[in-house]
């Protein structure tokens, strides 16, 4: 246990037990990006699968909502310690993108618009863990959420799931993506505390 | 990343909601100027609450400290830092934590900072930071502001603005201006973006800090008058403003 802050009492919730260590409840939907929010028509954006060298399967934005999607609500854990409990969107799983990929990766980069990156471990990706989402709360994604279309991976911290997403690139190696080249943790899991690089 | 332990040498308030917190952290490793920390509060029965916030104080010598926290009105961390902590009182923090938004001090190029409300918190040690080492990479600095009373480090920026003309100061309020000010009150806007910042055809570099409408508005301006994007970087805080 740390030093007792003298006079501290905290504010404790029933929520709070649902909560990842560490965090804090909010009902807004605070918003963390590096640089200016990319505004990108929807005649140009596309979505690209590649394996770094070459291309393995491309959607423009007609092609990817022709792909059945799901609605689904989960939490989100920000690593600036907001977390947000039951919300809802709808996406496109990334299974159903990565369907008909033959690969032997095991990690992929997440690369936005705007050339954020993210990396991620590709299983963290399969088995309904992910999606494309384009809808949050009943209407499109707004471009400081990420819209026209974002990555949705609510098991680890918010940073990993990307917004303005218009790819992933996969590896056979891990490398960091651009949170976790300036001292973000390399996995990011929200109930392991894996805030930083070097915690555990 | 360790907790580490800083006693408080100093308070002094900047506005009726916001103090400036002075810590001694013996083991502090040394910061670039726009990191944050995280500060802990840990109740007796061992509850504890974390929250971060920006450092305000140029890299020193000293391994001291200083934070600059704004009351908000229903929150569980800052009402106790600016209302309940004394001098002498110890306080956990980690950090120094974040690598984007941040000056180096080898950075020469022209430097545009824009700040809404207390996002001018990691710009004024990006300033201090500038004059402690002596650089003279020029800068540029937009504070929006509520009023004059809203104002913080006012004599500090007075002080540090008026050396050579190389740290050049704007200030903007969106309430209440100072009597005879030429401006009338209001949010930034175009004009104003493209007749106090740098012109972009000397590719300032842009650090842009404040509540999140405050910073998509600045950032799309900055955008207007040619500043690419990868020459801009942001931090934002708070709400979107659409409520549920």
């Amino acid at each position: 246990m740390g030093i007792i802050s003298r006079g501290f009492s905290g504010r404790r919730s029933a929520a709070d037990a649902k909560l990842p260590p560490g965090q804090y409840l909010t009902t807004d939907f605070p918003v963390l990006s590096a640089g200016p929010t990319p505004h990108i028509p929807l005649d140009q954006w596309e979505f690209v699968i590649d394996d770094g060298t070459n291309v393995l399967r491309r959607w423009d934005w007609k092609s990817f909502r022709d792909l059945p999607t799901e609605t689904f609500t989960v939490d989100l854990h920000c690593v600036t310690r907001w977390s947000k409990l039951g919300t809802s969107w709808e996406g496109v799983s990334v299974d159903t993108m990565l369907a008909d990929v033959k690969t032997d990766a095991s990690y992929a980069m997440a690369r936005s618009y705007g050339d954020y990156t993210t990396n991620l471990p590709l299983k963290d990706l399969r088995n309904g863990q992910a999606w494309i989402a384009f809808r949050f709360d009943n209407k499109d994604l707004a471009p400081e959420h990420g819209g026209p279309a974002r990555l949705l991976v609510p098991h680890l911290y918010l940073w990993k799931s990307a917004k303005w997403v218009k790819g992933l690139t996969l590896m056979s190696h891990d490398k960091p993506g651009f949170w976790e080249s300036l001292g973000y943790h390399i996995y990011g899991d929200p109930w392991r505390e894996q805030r930083y690089s070097g915690d555990e | 990343m360790m907790w580490r332990v800083g006693t408080v040498v100093a308070l002094q308030d900047e506005t009726a909601t916001a103090r400036t917190i002075t810590l001694k952290v013996p083991d502090w490793p040394g910061h670039i100027a726009g990191q944050h920390v995280d500060v802990r509060l840990t109740a007796s029965d061992g509850y504890s609450a974390v929250r971060s916030y920006s450092i305000a104080s140029a890299p020193n010598a000293e391994k001291r400290v200083e934070l600059t926290v704004e009351r908000l009105p229903n929150g569980e961390v800052s009402p106790y830092l600016t209302q309940e902590l004394a001098v002498g009182d110890r306080l956990e923090l980690r950090g120094p934590i974040g690598g984007w938004f941040v000056w180096r001090t080898q950075q020469t190029e022209p430097i545009q900072l824009i700040a809404g409300g207390s996002g001018i918190v990691p710009l004024m040690a990006m300033i201090r930071s500038r004059a402690s080492t002596g650089s003279t990479a020029p800068f540029r600095l937009l504070y929006s502001v509520r009023e004059p009373g809203a104002v913080f480090y006012r004599d500090d920026l007075l002080a540090l603005s008026d050396c050579y003309n190389k740290v050049s100061l704007t200030y903007a309020y969106t309430r209440i201006p100072p009597k005879d000010w030429p401006r009338p009150p209001g949010r930034i806007d175009g004009a104003l973006i493209a007749d106090v910042t740098w012109p972009s055809n000397l590719a300032p570099t842009c650090y842009v800090c404040g509540p999140t409408p405050f910073v998509e508005s600045a950032v799309g301006f900055l955008s207007a008058s040619g500043n690419s994007a990868d020459k801009i970087r942001t931090e934002r805080f708070g709400p979107t403003g659409d409520r549920k």
